[in-house]
């Protein structure tokens, strides 16, 4: 398959679109939580409750289907091949619970993979809506719209005074996770953002790298969350989270305006170096390439490189991890070969745009 | 022991996980740890520890610590009737087994949920078409007459009297919807 062919049928929306302040904010994420009310949590129910789920899932799905945000799939996880599931994973689509650790669950994607459905997981349906830029209201309203189309199925767990039930306590009332993902470059370059995170938690937000473990963030990649589930209202906890975000983002960009007065060229130059990494090297491991992804991207964003789009780091940080280079290379690689052809994708990758010159 | 996923070297790696309320024991060599810890790298860790890391937060609550024991020693231990997961289960899993462990626990969540939630422990968010419009009323209700007090507090007679009359037409609805559900 050419790599062009590759990409298009990788990418789902949120990687290549644009969204609102989207130099900043990569995506905006919600997700509902919900159970059956008179069905044990995936954590203790039956084989047999667990197929019920499924069948009932798959009932509603083609008797009275959804199609307001296009045609859904369902698939389930016994039935899809392990590198797809990865695949999946890698591409936020699912949860690494649901692939891994979840023998009975499905998932209900649509086409463009804005908005997928979890069965099965941790709890009975998650809802989840992945929207590009900083889009959390419009990702609520997509994510109420479907939550509203499947009540009118399903009877969930909901009580008056604990709203909905879930199988972890940290997630009942509202059931909502809301999270925004970041690319910070420049309050990590002015070494601003260690004394941001603990503001952030105090807040009752949650910060965290996605890429990487621990407190590493690779990319330079963020992602804020709500923590409290309980005692506030979706809009609130949305409103709450933006309001950060909002402030983030334009301390961002004052870090950004400050490194270009104060050293301009050292920028141009650590920009221009990653970029000549990436456009020559054989191996590169993740770290490296993420770090250099990382600067090619503020280089875009800066203007200092204007032959790139945007969305290169977005869309090169999924491709290049383990499930999609495998499947891009047809079979298993061990690690080594792993940054062999991740080295291959990102040069042929950024031939591709010169090509389009 | 041997490394339960290559079954060839000996298992470097030891550690627990519960999946469907089952421990499960682990063991893996370096080599295949490091295969599987590239997947929680990309993918910000699929929660081995976060079960165990919850179970700690519940545990420090001295009052549930109390109370659990309480139920424990005293009357008979309390258990779910829908999944039957008992209250100490419960803290040590940190997972409900059904949506009914919130009634059967009832007594004992305030303190959990509030710890976990800031201080909160009541909804007032979305609500489920089918519970009817008399909850969202209600709760409508009870927003009102917070901001009501509040204003009166802060002497703002004349917003407080357009709030007051808000609250009573609201609280007509809500008689009349409840006969007629009724
Ligand atoms: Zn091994
Ligand atoms: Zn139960």
């Amino acid at each position: 398959m050419s790599l062009e062919r590759f990409i298009n049928q990788a990418v789902s929306s949120w990687m290549s679109e644009e969204g609102p302040d989207s130099d900043i904010v990569l995506s905006s994420r919600i997700r509902l939580a919900r159970n059956f009310e008179n069905i044990k949590f995936p954590t203790l129910f039956s084989h047999e409750e667990a197929q019920a789920i499924i069948a009932k899932i798959e009932e509603i799905h083609h008797e009275s289907s959804f199609s307001k945000f296009g045609q859904m799939e369902l698939l389930k996880i016994d039935e899809i091949q392990p590198l797809q599931k990865r695949v999946l994973v890698e591409k936020h689509l699912i949860s690494p619970n649901l692939a891994e650790e979840s023998p009975y669950g499905a998932v209900l994607l649509t086409e463009n993979e804005e908005i997928s459905i979890m069965v099965n997981e941790e709890d009975h349906i998650r809802i989840q809506c992945l929207f590009p830029g900083l889009q959390l209201t419009e990702a609520l309203a997509a994510a109420n719209e479907v939550d509203d189309w499947l009540e009118n199925h399903i009877h969930y767990g909901f009580d008056e005074k604990y709203g909905y039930l879930t199988s972890c306590p940290t997630n009942v009332g509202t059931g909502l996770r809301a999270s925004v993902m970041m690319h910070l470059p420049g309050l990590m370059l002015t070494q601003q953002i260690n004394r941001i995170i603990p503001a952030i938690n105090q807040l009752g937000l949650v910060v965290r790298g996605i890429y990487g473990e621990g407190s590493e963030a690779l990319g330079n990649i963020f992602q804020i969350s709500n923590q409290i589930t309980l005692g506030k209202s979706e809009e609130d906890i949305c409103r709450d989270l933006k309001g950060v975000v909002s402030q983030l983002i334009s301390q961002e960009r004052s870090a950004r305006e400050a490194l270009r007065k104060t050293s301009n060229i050292q920028l141009e130059d650590r920009v221009f170096r990653s970029l000549g990494v990436l456009s020559n090297c054989r191996i590169i491991e993740t770290k490296e390439a993420a770090k250099c992804l990382s600067d090619v991207r503020l280089g875009i964003d800066m203007g200092y490189i204007d032959h790139l789009p945007k969305n290169i780091l977005n869309e090169l940080m999924i491709l290049t991890q383990p499930g999609f280079l495998q499947q891009y290379a047809g079979g298993h690689l061990r690690a080594n070969e792993r940054d062999i052809r991740r080295a291959a994708l990102i040069r042929e990758r950024l031939k591709m745009e010169q090509d389009k010159r | 022991m041997i490394c339960q996923e290559c079954n060839q070297r000996p298992a470097a790696l030891h550690f627990t996980k519960i999946v469907n309320g089952e421990k499960t024991e682990v063991n893996l060599c370096e080599k295949c740890a490091q295969e599987k810890g590239e997947m929680f790298m990309f993918t910000g860790g699929s929660g081995f520890s976060f079960n165990n890391l919850l179970a700690g937060l519940l545990n420090i609550e001295p009052s549930v610590q109390k109370q659990s024991q309480n139920t424990f020693h005293q009357e008979e231990i309390l258990q779910c009737s829908g999944c039957s997961m008992t209250f100490p289960q419960f803290i040590k899993v940190g997972r409900f087994g059904c949506a009914h462990c919130y009634e059967t626990f009832k007594e004992q969540l305030p303190p959990v949920l509030s710890r976990l939630h800031s201080g909160n422990w009541s909804h007032s968010g979305k609500i489920p078409k089918r519970i009817g419009g008399g909850i969202h009323l209600k709760k409508q209700v009870e927003n009102l007459k917070n901001e009501l007090k509040e204003l009166i507090q802060q002497e703002e007679f004349e917003k407080a009297a357009q709030i007051r009359d808000e609250i009573r037409t609201l609280e007509k609805q809500l008689s009349s919807s409840n006969k007629g559900g009724e």
